[in-house]
């Protein structure tokens, strides 16, 4: 492995939803830090810094992870998925519309690092039981919507009805 | 003129939110997204490691030093450009926004630094030299009663710093002629709903003009303004505060940030340069506001019916180190409906406020609601249980009669709408209380701990400011003169080609005002959602607003979409007014619809909405005589029965009274404690509701965090002071998985008070919730007195007892023995042994020789010798998420060589403190020696908070390496000494080598 110099800012260079950026950043900064202070790319939330709230997650080289818990340093030449990749032209993903329509954000400060995990995780389970959904989702805090709205919309746009709503 | 038929409109439907694409797609800007100016300084908090001390002082030159770093602010700076916070009471208490000579909470700020960046100014953070003396913390109420406990405030004497009797009616009448009384008394926890983004303050000062200009993720009440203003020592005008355009959540809490607005503005003063400041979450958790822990005792005189005839009412609330505004609103929030939904006719209340060495109090969801029905509501469980009567029987024969409507409670409040009986019997019938009454009898036959538990509360919307003053006396009321109302603000103006904007003081933190008051213009204005822009950020400097601005009190829709929809309605009659003459009809006979604007009878008789629109802006010369343009309409609205309070201490407290009845099904594992909400119903009457969709949100929000209140969170100290939930780790907010999806039904009473006939709907289950559980787990175990929040070791221990404390006098292993130390503390004690292989005289030559002892100590980077068998010991310890530099005295006592000792010790760093002792044996054993220890040990501070799961572990990890080296360096070939005598003696004595 190599050594960085730690009072030093090194040039780290990534594929930030599909385009080369650089930026430079000390070996401890926070991938969370370089992704809104350096490159701007503000979607990523920051809600606790130590790994449990979930609302800074991307996806590197596809796998979701906490912003917060990796170092800018080591994602040097690898690919970086934050929400702000999500639509395209425009157009919101069938996920992005589903949160909408079900009502599944309120302030938003959880739903980007929600929505990308279960961009991660969906290619991975298509269609996921209500009782994995919520397994899934309680590594996510979200103060607003008691959840269930959330998972309302994910069981929607996977092709099925939820379960527990029920009068 | 007609008014569109709303029921053809918006208004009332599920209208998808405006807010959602920016928030979906990443595009939001949130205060911490906001760019900077060039210059900008950040800052880092060094906060109190101590629940109580004197702060000796500040040694800042070594930070200073630090490259990156600007300044070092402490209380000297704080003295000389701001004054402590008004306080709600008259009391001599300084609130400083820095600690000046004393701390009176974990967490309280002590000095700030300022760097170019944020690592930087944590860096320097460790360089800070803070001294303090401790003082005895005060951490419960019966301390906070104690004459003897050491006053917060010394000024004050005392820590109970107001206390007021009221009564109403006769009471003891009431008493002497009950059949029965029926008493509780309770304790509801301190908690928060921690909003998932922290505080964050951008400060700037302009000493050309002398006026501080803020940006900040305040939500309000801006009767909070002039505290800040006149702390800042300037007029409210030369403190101007702008919001940004979306929050991350509040709940009540963000209204918490203003003393770091003040503090934040001495900084951006001292440095004469732009300040930032982003909250972290363990400075959230551990310092930013908490709700107040409230202990009650309440007694009910009752007749034979269940009926309650008269209730005492004795609250103690515990507001924290300080008083700070608005507090003591938390106590007096619900005073109109200290009765809740009921029809109690007599009513005493005594009401004290007491002061405990614990992060100041402030708004929370619920606002006291939680606390109030918490004692109410599992008074009226009890006379169901001691009566013998069913629950909702006593519910039934207790609530206010609809034909009673508006009706006044004992302490002056005005019930405004609503049909209790109605709702309760229709959330009976269509939440099927009889299926879940048959599904916990299936269960108990199977001998199941199964329960059902009712609440019934009138949940308060849109706050009269004036309920506050309650705290006062008459004579200090005339002295400081009448305060009432709750004036909402809204402008709704229209542009040159038509458009129309809203702009209101309401600060959403995600509920999502911008779609509501879009639906609310659009119906007034006949046009498409899309044409009405919604500004929801906010600038004192330009906006209209007054005190009771802000996002609290759930008076969004009652108050600020009412008043929104005022102004909609004057600027379109003045529209109708210019197009009449145009149109050759009565101004009073046109329709606004389809973005045209046409006489009733004759919808070709039409203007577009944008000529009209327009005119005042283009052609203001062609108005009709006498009329002026309309461009732009600002409406101030208060509701009209919110009065100061009666010389008798009668006050209304807030504008309208939702309704809600909740019932509920919990199962509790016997074995684990583990409570299960089965089946949860939630009927509510908020008045109109303008948006269904967003609604249910709010209802599901406010479940989750009353079910998070109820089962899982409290802010937890240990009786040191500590605090001990510093991580999300620590303090458990429920997941996915926790939360179920409740029932929720609704009916509609319209508000007669405000003008869309709308009450606030998001607290509602924050009151009813908590309680209607605790009431259920109290079914299910059949138990007098449960605790919040209800966590699997409370339940448990009602269920089997007290955990027994481990057998005393085991040897080995080492191992935390949390049930014989403190409750809730993160005392540490454990016990051991290991086999040394060396004679006890060898060991104990090598543990009273300072140099051997150094190598020893994991982590220990110098120890010198300072008096006789005292050291200072420079040790670098990590716990978890945290490595931390401490300095330590560490002596040594009870010297008994070769056979025991005790070795003692506390220290300090910039991550808390230390302290303990340890007692160790050296027992012959064979050719070797047996070493026991036990070992107590209290660790404070940053440490404490965010390490609490991991320092028994840690601790048993450092002991492990200490035997490690000690066997290592008593019998392993590998031990090379540093001294040659040493090393002669060493191998003279074990005869290892020559």
């Amino acid at each position: 492995m190599t050594a960085l110099a730690a009072g030093t800012r090194h040039p780290v260079t990534i594929t930030l939803n599909g385009q080369p950026r650089t930026g430079h950043a000390h070996p401890r900064t926070l991938l969370s830090d370089f992704l809104r202070h350096e490159l701007g790319a503000h979607s990523t939330r920051v809600g606790c810094e130590h790994g449990v709230c979930g609302a800074c997650t991307v996806r590197i080289d596809g796998v979701a992870q906490r912003a917060c818990l990796t170092l800018a340093v080591q994602v040097d030449g690898r690919r970086v998925d934050t929400v702000e990749g999500l639509a395209r032209e425009g157009r919101m993903t069938a996920l992005q519309d589903a949160f909408h329509r079900h009502h599944a954000l309120q302030c938003g400060f959880c739903t980007a690092g929600i929505l990308m995990s279960l961009a991660d995780w969906l290619v991975r389970v298509p269609k996921p039981t209500e009782a994995e959904l919520r397994d899934m989702l309680s590594g996510h805090l979200c103060r607003c919507t008691g959840y269930a709205a959330i998972v309302r919309a994910v069981m929607d746009v996977t092709g099925q009805t939820t379960e527990s709503v029920h009068v | 003129m007609t008014a569109i038929p709303t029921q053809h409109g918006y208004v009332g439907r599920p209208v998808p939110r405006v807010e959602d694409a920016a928030l979906l797609t990443g595009s939001a800007r949130y205060a911490d997204d906001l760019p900077v100016k060039p210059g900008t300084l950040h800052a880092a908090i060094l906060r109190s490691p101590h629940a109580h001390a004197e702060l000796l002082g500040i040694d800042t030159a070594a930070a200073r030093t630090v490259p990156g770093v600007a300044a070092v602010i402490t209380g000297e700076e704080a003295k000389r450009f701001s004054s402590p916070f008004l306080v709600g009471v008259k009391a001599p208490m300084e609130h400083w926004c820095l600690a000046v000579d004393r701390v009176r909470y974990v967490g309280e700020p002590v000095a700030v630094v300022l760097a170019d960046s944020r690592y930087v100014a944590e860096d320097a953070l460790d360089r800070i030299g803070a001294r303090y003396r401790p003082l005895p913390p005060v951490m419960t109420f019966d301390q906070a009663f104690d004459a003897a406990s050491e006053p917060l405030h010394p000024a004050l004497g005392s820590n109970l710093v107001n206390r007021r009797d009221f009564t109403y009616g006769d009471v003891d009448g009431a008493f002497a002629a009950a059949n029965w009384r029926v008493s509780v008394e309770v304790e509801f926890p301190r908690n928060s709903c921690t909003p998932m983004e922290c505080f964050v303050v951008l400060a700037d000062f302009d000493a050309a003009e002398g006026g501080y200009e803020v940006l900040s993720n305040f939500s309000g009440p801006f009767a909070v303004h002039p505290v800040m203003a006149r702390a800042l020592k300037v007029p409210g005008s030369k403190l101007r505060l702008k919001s940004p355009p979306h929050s991350g959540g509040s709940f009540g809490n963000k209204q918490a940030v203003f003393p770091y607005i003040v503090l934040m503005g001495v900084c951006a003063r001292a440095t004469g340069r732009p300040v930032k400041w982003v909250e972290d979450r363990l400075e959230h958790l551990m310092a930013a506001t908490s709700a107040t822990a409230r202990r009650m005792a309440l007694e009910a005189a009752v007749a034979a019916d269940g009926r309650v005839l008269a209730l005492r009412m004795e609250q103690t609330e515990d507001c924290g180190a300080y008083l700070r505004a608005p507090e003591p609103a938390s106590l007096y929030r619900n005073h109109g409906n200290l009765t809740g939904a009921y029809d109690i006719p007599t009513l005493s209340v005594v009401n004290r406020i007491v002061l405990t060495n614990k992060t100041p109090t402030g708004l929370n969801r619920g606002f006291g609601g939680g606390q109030l029905y918490y004692g109410l509501e599992r008074l009226m469980h009890r006379v169901a249980v001691e009566l013998g009567l069913d629950p909702l029987d006593v519910i039934r024969r207790n609530l206010v009669p609809a034909a009673a409507m508006p009706h006044a409670t004992a302490s002056g409040g005005s019930l405004d709408s609503g049909d209790f009986h109605a709702c309760l019997e229709e959330a009976v019938e269509r939440g099927d209380l009889e299926g879940l009454k048959a599904k916990r009898d299936a269960a108990r036959a199977e001998g199941r701990l199964y329960g059902i538990g009712y609440a019934a509360v009138v949940e308060p919307s849109v706050s009269n400011m004036g309920y506050i003053t309650t705290v006062l006396t008459a004579e200090e009321r005339r002295k400081a003169g009448p305060k009432n109302g709750a004036q909402a603000s809204a402008t709704v103006a229209v542009d040159p080609t038509g458009g129309v904007s809203v702009s209101v003081e309401s600060v959403p933190q995600g509920q999502g005002h911008r779609t509501v008051l879009a639906q609310v213009a659009a119906d007034v204005f006949g046009l498409p959602m899309e044409q009405i822009t919604v500004v929801t950020d906010f600038d004192t400097a330009k906006d209209a607003w007054s005190i009771a601005a802000g996002n609290y009190s759930s008076r969004f829709a009652g108050a600020v979409a009412g008043t929104a929809h005022l102004a909609a309605t004057r600027l379109r009659d003045r529209m109708a007014r210019l197009a009449a003459p145009q149109l050759n009809v009565a101004a009073e006979e046109l329709v606004f619809a389809g973005g045209k604007v046409f006489a009733a009878g004759n919808p070709d008789n039409a203007l577009s909405f944008s000529r009209v629109a327009a005119a005042g802006h283009w052609s203001p010369g062609t108005l009709p005589d006498g009329q002026e343009a309309a461009l732009r309409e600002t409406v101030f609205w208060t509701p009209e029965p919110l009065k100061a309070p009666t010389d008798a201490d009668h006050i209304n407290s807030s504008a309208c009274y939702g309704f809600i009845i909740d019932f509920c099904g919990v199962e509790v594992d016997r074995d684990t404690g583990r409570v299960r909400i089965d089946r949860y119903v939630t009927m509510h009457d908020a008045g109109r509701i303008l948006n269904p969709l967003l609604a249910e949100g709010q209802i599901q929000g406010g479940f989750a965090h009353a079910v998070g209140a109820a089962l899982y969170e409290e802010y937890a100290y240990g009786d040191d002071g500590r605090f001990l939930s510093g991580t999300f780790a620590d303090y458990l907010v429920p997941t996915a998985c926790e939360v179920p999806v409740p029932v929720i039904l609704h009916r509609e009473s319209p508000s007669p008070v405000t003008p869309l006939g709308a009450k606030g709907v998001g607290e509602g289950n924050c009151m009813s919730t908590p309680v209607c559980l605790a009431n259920a787990v109290a079914d299910a175990l059949g138990v007098e007195t449960v605790t919040l929040p209800l966590t699997p070791h409370r339940v448990a221990a009602l269920i089997h007892g007290e955990e027994p404390p481990r057998p005393a006098g085991s040897t080995a292993p080492a191992r935390p023995a949390a049930a014989t130390g403190k409750p809730g503390g993160r005392g540490l004690t454990g016990e051991g042994s290991r086999a040394v292989p060396a004679t006890p005289e060898q060991v104990w030559a090598i543990l009273l020789d300072p140099k051997e002892l150094a190598a020893l100590l994991p982590g220990c980077e110098a120890l010198d010798l300072v008096g006789p068998n005292a050291y200072r010991a420079e040790v670098v310890v990590g716990v978890g998420p945290v490595r931390g530099r401490y300095v330590a005295e560490v002596a040594l006592s009870d010297l008994d060589p070769p056979n025991s000792l005790t070795l003692s010790g506390s220290g300090s760093s910039a991550l808390g403190t230390g302290r303990g002792s340890g007692h160790v044996t050296l027992e012959r054993h064979g050719d070797g020696t047996l070493v026991t220890y036990r070992y107590t040990a209290e660790v404070g501070g940053k440490v404490a908070a965010v390490g609490g799961r991991m320092l028994d572990s840690a601790a048993r990890l450092i002991i492990g390496q200490f035997f490690d080296k000690l066997i290592a360096r008593a019998g392993g070939p590998e031990a090379v000494p540093e001294r040659p005598s040493l090393l002669a003696r060493l191998l003279r004595l074990l005869g290892i080598r020559p």
